[in-house]
């Protein structure tokens, strides 16, 4: 009989027969119980990114900024005066359509954690998120209120400024909410470290929290009778955050860092301390011994299996030479947080899990690590529509002023205020540009340049056409930064897909992968570090592809950031940048109850990227009072967000043939300025007025467009 | 002038109080299990979420050492400022009257708003005019004022209210839309806006610098009598 | 453990006291489908094991509740 046909345990843990082989096979032998849930979870699509590596390996990731790149915990890059920025992305979906408070917090949580197991300070979080239509959805509006607050408690909480996110609502995210979590973080560059475990006879430390059994779940087959069916309460499945903890935490690792008593820090993620162990001794090349006796528990009677997959938060792992454990221990103390050395680096190669001194798991850190296969995709793209239309809002009868008002009280376009409100933006007295001040939030360093950050995606745009729709993504990413004046540096991002054992899952998938490397490619942005999220499908079907994307730029004078909002009476107002733009795709097009259907604009690289430069060398010059890139919603609405911003009219006139509603991400902007500093562009009009007059076609007072604009999302909540 | 800004487990805007008081004088930290005040001039318990605000905000970290001191401190007519967080510390620590409760939209809220001056001679508002308007960030989600009635009268009637919100800009439902009190003696007070936010119009606002100047002109003014 | 005595806080917030969650609660429960519900109120229980109770008053008043804003009521 053959060993996959001997036992079910490894389909009930999510390992194909064929997967379960070749396990046999390698360790030439079958695995124990807890080697079984170690290998379920560092083989899953979660951990070894079964069908998306190889995709990945078309994304750029080399730049002249770049310190770390992907494969650490956060890619680095370097930002001058000694100083180096991390950063990444991360998903934490499924568990906030659980429980969207907890998911959400603890997404935030992972993704701090990612960032200050680097060695850098986190200095800002951003958040996009997806919901299903709210209108309709009373699950979607829970969903959003939950997740905000939950985002809001943990960040808070722990002291990091969330200075800005995205938020989008359409039917395909109903039953698979979207949860992204970006963070920055700081570190003098002689503090950073890497996880690579190293030093035979070195000791494995474990900081921070006790360890119990969140996020077991599904390997609850292996438990032993006394603990069997029907204690599902003693396996939450939702992890629970403690922000004052990892406060506590974070500290400590940095101070540690500071005073150089670390060979390499990692932090508990997926799959807790398999994976971390696991990890770090791969990244080595080396073996590490731990103990599980010696972990601390919150309650009694976990088994090995449970100590080792254990999802418990805010816990990191790191080497010290035993010289220095005394000293860890003492700095530990003083930031009341827990140490315990577990186990010691060895040159075997393997990990050994000891349970009271007795070998429960020994195999190659190789066959947890490596050999997971990595599958092909089959792609292909669907044949007929794959998405329903959203419900019609606007009419036959709808004058251009009406359509312009509708969309700017539509959820996807209305102000974001009553959400951002509950997030801290200013604590660490960094943040130069607040939520809907600018394009981008921009942060201060000490030698007077800035950072700027923006988050970016559009899944039913990538849904029309994914290949340009993806890189419309950065593309408009790019656009945000240009409109503060800053230079693109390095780019993470989350590709957000469905099933991608399903053929147009699968092209969808492909063809997003190459539209980001093209934009990259064009762009000269180096992608640092990012996160997948497959499997985020329903019976009705997949979610929007949503590639989402977050971009660090800086710019050399921070009293020189850009703002969004017209600011003098009398300049002129400009159109810059080619803009090749469509119905396709539109906000417009889904309030007219249209599906998703594509093609998307073409997009003339060469002559986009001379308008990202030409905006921010006006930003940076000074020469542009203004600048806002076109984005959802088209001119009509980025017009009316210059005036809402600026509290100041306009009055303009469109080329003929030019379409106030039509879209192009990532391609054009509006700014104003002296006109004299605007001659080499096409100028369209003049702030001035207390209304946004667009010649024969709409003419609507400042007042009533920001009373469309600022209600749309206050009327539904959060 | 030297300012000591107290450091407890989960405090969040120490190291901003810390710059803003470098504005105006030195500033160290006083750590919460350490007893020793350094000779400070100055008080300040910062903003944040001390011991997680596990149990009510404010209410483990008054029991921390160096709340013993600074009690003490402050019986001796030194001068406490407590932002946000501080003020809950010092309200649960009796050094000050009324108490914090939850914001009535049950939400934090971070937001820039008007505060008026209401007495400009005090060791907090002295370098400040009666009326002035200052622009000062609020964020927290437990920032209600509160005292009973009577209380409150009294505080009104003895110049113990130095600031309260603008009309219309009150946040989180404090009555009388106290926004900040101090102590019988004029040396203790607290504020849920936060001044450390409001010392650079790069980042909003400079207003908030006037309180830090206050101090430090009431100490040097207390100095040369 | 000998003399070791298992005791229940309840801490409510003092009547008379504006109480937005109590309000939020009694607003939501309607909406679910439950009538006639009034005067709602939340505080925080707090669950100990204790030597010696007669301690307990002095630990509510200190620590456990702010006698300013809430009531409590020791159970053991």
């Amino acid at each position: 009989m053959s060993p996959a046909a001997s036992s079910s345990k490894h389909r009930e843990l999510g390992l194909t027969d064929s997967e379960y082989e070749l396990i046999v096979k390698r360790l030439g032998r079958e695995p124990g119980d807890v080697e079984l849930a170690m290998l379920s979870l560092m083989w899953s699509e979660h951990c070894a990114y079964k069908h998306s590596k190889k995709l990945l390996r078309r994304l750029p990731t080399d730049g002249p900024h770049v310190l770390m790149g992907p494969g650490e915990n956060a890619g680095v890059v370097d930002v001058g005066g000694g100083l180096a920025l991390a950063f990444k992305v991360e998903s934490h979906n499924h568990p906030s359509a659980v429980e969207p408070f907890e998911g959400a917090a603890t997404g935030v949580g992972g993704i701090l954690r990612d960032v200050f197991a680097v060695g850098a300070r986190p200095i800002a979080v951003l958040d996009s998120l997806r919901f299903g239509e709210p209108a309709s959805s009373e699950r979607s509006r829970y969903l959003l209120e939950h997740a905000v607050a939950g985002i809001g408690h943990y960040g808070n909480s722990i002291g990091v400024p969330t200075v800005g996110g995205e938020l989008y609502f359409e039917h395909s995210y109903e039953q698979n909410c979207l949860v992204n979590a970006m963070c920055l973080g700081l570190a003098p560059r002689e503090r950073l470290i890497r996880s690579a475990a190293a030093g035979p006879g070195n000791v494995l430390v474990l900081l921070g929290a006790l360890t119990g059994r969140d996020g077991i779940g599904g390997a609850s087959v292996l438990a032993s009778a006394e603990l069997g069916d029907g204690d599902e309460s003693k396996r939450p499945s939702v992890q629970i955050g403690d922000p004052f903890a990892e406060k506590k935490l974070l500290e400590c690792c940095l101070e540690l860092l500071d005073r150089e008593l670390l060979v390499s820090l990692q932090d508990l993620g997926a799959a807790g301390l398999t994976s971390s162990a696991s990890e770090m001794a791969s990244k080595g090349g080396v073996g590490l011994e731990l103990d599980v006796s010696s972990v601390p528990l919150r309650e009694p009677g976990l088994e090995p299996f449970e100590i080792m997959i254990s999802e418990s938060q805010e816990r990191m792992l790191c080497v010290v030479e035993p010289g220095l454990v005394g000293e860890v221990m003492g700095v530990c103390e003083h930031w009341e947080t827990l140490a315990t050395p577990i186990g010691s680096v060895t040159d075997s190669g393997r990990l050994r899990v000891l349970a009271a001194g007795r070998a429960v798991a020994d195999l190659p850190v190789s066959v947890l690590v490596d050999d997971c296969p990595l599958y092909d995709l089959s792609p292909a793209p669907h044949e007929g529509p794959l998405y329903a239309a959203a419900e019609r809002v606007l009419t036959d009868q709808d004058t251009p002023a009406e359509i312009l008002l509708k969309l700017l009280h539509s959820p996807n376009l209305a102000s974001r205020r009553s959400v951002f409100e509950q997030y801290d933006w200013i604590v660490q007295s960094r943040t130069v540009r607040r939520p809907q001040e600018a394009d981008a939030a921009v942060l201060a360093l000490p030698d007077g340049s800035a950072i700027a950050v923006s988050i970016d995606g559009n899944g039913r745009r990538v849904a029309c056409d994914p290949r340009r729709g993806a890189a419309e993504a950065v593309y408009e990413c790019a656009a945000n930064l240009a409109c503060v004046g800053a230079e693109p540096l390095g780019l993470t991002n989350c590709l957000n897909f469905g099933n991608p054992e399903k053929p147009h899952v699968a092209w969808q998938l492909t063809e997003a992968v190459e539209g980001l490397a093209e934009a990259c490619e064009a762009l000269g942005i180096p992608v640092v570090g990012g996160n997948v999220s497959l499997y985020n499908e329903a019976p009705t079907g997949p979610i929007y592809p949503t590639p989402v994307v977050g971009i660090v730029g800086q710019l050399p004078d921070v009293h020189r950031a850009g703002q969004l909002g017209f600011a003098v009476e009398g300049d002129a107002i400009a159109l810059v940048g080619p803009f090749e733009a469509s119905r396709n795709g539109s906000e417009l097009a889904k309030l007219a109850g249209l599906p998703p259907t594509g093609p998307l604009p073409p997009l003339d690289d060469r002559a986009v990227r001379e308008a990202h430069e030409q905006v921010r060398a006006g930003v940076r010059g000074g020469t542009l009072n203004s600048a806002h890139d076109i984005a959802e919603g088209g001119l009509a609405v980025a017009l009316a967000e210059c005036c809402i911003a600026g509290d100041v009219g306009a009055t303009v006139t469109l080329r003929e043939g030019v379409d106030a509603f039509a879209e192009a991400p990532g391609q054009a902007f509006i700014v104003s300025g002296n006109e004299r500093h605007l001659e080499n562009f096409e100028i369209i009009g003049r702030v001035g007025g207390s209304e946004l007059a667009i010649d024969g076609v709409l003419r609507i007072s400042v007042s009533d467009l920001e009373q469309a604009w600022s209600g749309g999302l206050a009327a539904i909540g959060p | 002038m030297k300012f000591g800004v107290v450091r407890f487990p989960g405090s969040c805007d120490d190291d901003d109080a810390l710059l803003a008081a470098g504005r105006v004088g030195e500033a160290t930290i006083l750590w919460h299990a350490d007893r020793d005040l350094q000779g400070v001039d100055a008080v300040v318990v910062p903003g944040g979420f001390s011991y997680g605000d596990y149990l009510r905000a404010g209410a483990i970290a008054r029991f921390a050492p160096v709340m013993e001191e600074v009690a003490e401190f402050a019986r001796d007519g030194g001068l406490v400022l407590g932002i946000c967080n501080g003020f809950q510390v010092l309200c649960e620590a009796g050094l000050l009257p009324g108490a914090l409760l939850p914001n009535v939209s049950l939400r934090f809220v971070c937001r820039q708003v008007s505060v008026d001056v209401i007495h400009a001679d005090t060791a907090f508002t002295c370098a400040c005019e009666a009326g002035q308007t200052l622009s000062i960030p609020v964020k927290h989600t437990t920032g209600r004022f509160y005292a009973p009635d009577v209380e409150l009268d009294r505080l009104d009637s003895g110049g113990q209210v130095l600031l309260r919100y603008a009309p219309g800009q009150n946040p989180n439902g404090s009555l009388r839309d106290i926004a900040g009190v101090c102590n019988e003696h004029g040396n203790v007070f607290g504020l849920m806006p936060h001044p450390e936010h409001a010392v650079d119009p790069l980042t909003g606002s400079s207003d908030g610098l006037s309180i830090f100047e206050s101090m430090r002109a009431h100490v040097a003014g207390r100095v040369l009598v | 453990m000998s003399g070791a005595v298992r005791a229940r806080v309840l801490v409510r917030p003092k009547a008379g006291i504006l109480d937005p969650q109590g309000q939020a609660v009694e607003r939501a429960l309607p909406a679910l489908g439950f009538a006639g519900v009034s005067n709602v109120h939340v505080g925080r229980l707090i669950e100990l094991e204790v030597e010696d109770p007669d301690e307990l008053p002095e630990m509510c008043e200190r620590l456990l509740a702010n006698p300013l804003i809430e009531d409590y009521e020791i159970e053991t």
